[in-house]
């Protein structure tokens, strides 16, 4: 190997490949924005929409209840419902969304309460739709405070003690830092995300210089150079990976600054549910740590695209090689979303061992000995694909495929 | 110098087996000449000239080039070696000047001679105008004269010219014929693989009529005409080939 031709082509494939938009998009511009506008900005924005849709007085009907004043007064009292005047075709109306639910009260209702038997109180409303949703939860929240009222009424009737309904109470309670526990719900989002720009990052450079080189027909030139076949791989495979760890780098650092700007924005708080108790915050030790693991991942993906790309006689050609590696690599990295723990024989799976211990990271999780499996095993599934990728280039039957 | 000895190459096709696209070809090209191998479409010109490139390797046989072996040390062979084909284009995010530079350093040229060797092509070619504009923006001339100087940047000993003048123009042709001209003044042993035969004509010290994988006839045009007692290059051709052409169709 001849490290001065290795150079030459690497700094050559560099240049084209920083004139190029395709990789310029691919590598710079999508981890810098969709990073943010995954975290920052649709988290945010979601958000938004729904603590507004929370805000919105829900337009609710009520049908019947005319003998039932107590009831109907429960519902009015609620300053988050807006209750307008009985119609007809209420059941239209929620499906073209202009009242949000219909309360059915049977007939009798007080009367029932009053003789101590059981009644049933219907909530009409559209399934799947957001705001019918809150209406519906809204609704239910008085008509139970209703009920706790009726239930106490009849207990101090017969001095009975609230408390007898409730001799004991469960709660649950966190003893895991904030940290771990914002971890524990990103984290595999985050070693997913990684992984995915990694490929997608070293994809377009791949396809550009093996494929697209054919295809423009400055692959047989560059072979009547007298470099050797191993030093132009080599300078081509660096490129590719400069490409993937660029993307992986630029990656987790704009997802570290996301998270720290919405951490300051206050955006969890803003929806005003149990993430609020979520907080991520991703240290300089584990950004490097997660570079350090992907870093064998990287290889295996340059060296995996180039062999693969090679194939293909033409850019469009490649493309329909390489879109199923995709799905190949999106699924185990999916996988590492679910509620799967790393073991031992999982660390040998690539990929899905990456993003199972990107996971881990994240949650300031350190088990050494799966981070050596894991690093050890990559490290030998990238070098044989390195190795394929060489071999490839010394194929006649490949290079001048026809 | 060029001496290819029983130079053989076989392809593998799924649906027509092994097929044999140079059959035991040998002949010598001497410094300060032009050989010139004459065929049709599909006779193994390319394939031939890509051994002695050593893009490809042979099947059989070997050819020695500049006194380097093409099996045995293919590398030396490209070191001496500047190959000039339809199918070498250039490179089109670079430009014309980085082009020749990233040769000239693959070719082992230091920065100094380099820098040097550059400007004198540029010069000579006269190509600053547009040495700092990018391949792909480059008229078919002026990437033809690109493709020269990328050849000539590391002044090899032989010039191997597969179809140089394939789809060009009239005055970009005749660049490239003028090219090839001064070529051989310079005393450099020059191969050239061409099935127009006014090119042949004008050029050739030695042809060698290749069909079907195999080398037919060789000699001078003079020799050939009295060998096949016809004054017209191309009944020569017709008469040689005829014989063993199977077309393009039925291949």
């Amino acid at each position: 190997m001849n490290f001065r031709n290795v150079g030459i082509v690497y700094r050559k494939e560099l240049c084209e490949a920083l004139r190029d938009r395709r990789t310029l998009i691919s590598s710079l511009l999508v981890p810098l924005i969709l990073f943010p506008l995954l975290t920052a900005g649709l988290g945010a924005a979601i958000s938004a929409l729904i603590g507004r849709a929370k805000e919105e007085k829900a337009t609710v009907m009520i049908l019947g209840g005319g003998d039932s004043p107590g009831v109907l007064a429960a519902l009015r009292s609620s300053d988050k419902l807006s209750i307008v005047p009985t119609q007809s075709n209420w059941k239209e109306q929620i499906i073209d969304k202009t009242i949000r639910a219909a309360v059915e009260i049977p007939p009798g209702f007080q009367e029932d309460l009053a003789r101590q038997k059981s009644a049933t109180v219907f909530i009409k409303n559209y399934n799947g739709d957001l705001k019918s949703g809150i209406a519906t939860g809204e609704v239910q929240k008085n008509l139970e405070k209703y009920r706790e009222q009726v239930v106490h009424d009849r207990l101090s009737a017969r001095d009975i003690p609230p408390a007898a309904l409730t001799p004991f109470e469960v709660k649950e309670q966190n003893v895991a830092p904030p940290e771990k526990v914002g971890g524990a719900a990103f984290g595999g989002v985050i070693g997913y995300m990684v992984i995915l720009l990694c490929l997608t990052g070293s994809m377009y450079p791949a396809m550009d210089i093996t494929a697209g080189e054919k295809e423009r027909g400055t692959m047989e030139t560059i072979l009547s150079s007298p470099i050797a076949r191993v030093d132009l791989v080599l300078g081509k495979f660096f490129l590719v990976l400069t490409a993937a760890l660029v993307t992986a780098a630029l990656s987790v650092t704009s997802m570290g600054v996301s998270f720290a700007v919405l951490e300051r924005l206050h955006a969890f708080d803003r929806a005003g549910s149990d993430a609020a108790q979520l907080k991520l915050q991703i240290h300089f030790t584990t950004v490097l740590s997660i570079f350090i693991m992907v870093l064998p991942v990287a290889v295996l993906f340059a060296a995996g695209l180039m062999t693969v790309a090679l194939f293909a006689k033409s850019y469009k050609e490649a493309q329909s090689y390489i879109s199923p590696i995709m799905f190949i690599v999106i699924i185990p990295a999916v996988c590492a979303m679910l509620p799967i723990d790393l073991d031992a024989k999982l660390a040998l799976v690539p990929i899905l061992n990456a993003s199972l211990l990107c996971k881990e990271l994240v949650t300031g999780t350190y088990h050494w000995n799966f981070i050596a499996i894991i690093f050890f095993s990559t490290c030998v599934y990238a070098a044989l694909a390195l190795f394929l990728a060489v071999k490839m280039f010394q194929r006649e039957d490949v290079l001048f495929r026809s | 110098m060029i001496e290819s000895r029983g130079l053989t190459k076989l392809f593998h096709d799924k649906k027509r087996g092994a097929i044999r696209a140079v059959d035991n070809v040998s002949f010598i090209c001497k410094p300060g000449q032009i050989y010139g191998l004459l065929g049709a479409n599909g006779a193994g010109k390319t394939t031939t000239l890509r051994m002695l490139a050593t893009i490809l390797e042979p099947t059989d046989g070997t050819a020695v080039v500049c006194g380097h072996d093409i099996v045995d040390h293919p590398e030396d062979v490209r070191k001496n070696v500047g190959f000039l084909s339809t199918h070498t284009a250039l490179y089109p995010r670079l430009t014309s000047q980085e082009m020749v530079e990233y040769f000239g350093r693959l070719n082992g040229l230091e920065e100094n001679t380099l820098r040097k060797r550059v400007d004198d092509i540029f010069t000579r070619l006269n190509m600053d105008s547009f040495r700092d504009r990018r391949c792909d923006k480059l008229s078919t001339g002026m990437k033809q004269k690109t493709s020269i100087a990328r050849t000539l940047v590391h002044d090899p000993q032989v010039m191997i010219f597969d179809e140089p003048t394939l789809g060009l123009d009239i005055m970009t042709a005749r660049t490239i014929i003028d090219f090839i001209r001064e070529c051989r003044q310079r005393g450099k042993t020059v191969i050239f693989s061409t099935h127009i035969m006014s090119e042949v004509e004008k050029l050739c010290d030695t042809i060698g009529i290749i069909q079907s994988g195999k080398l037919l006839a060789e000699g001078s045009l003079a020799e050939l005409r009295e060998r096949y007692r016809e004054q017209d290059l191309e009944e020569i051709f017709v008469q040689v080939v005829a014989p063993h052409y199977v077309s393009q169709e039925n291949n």
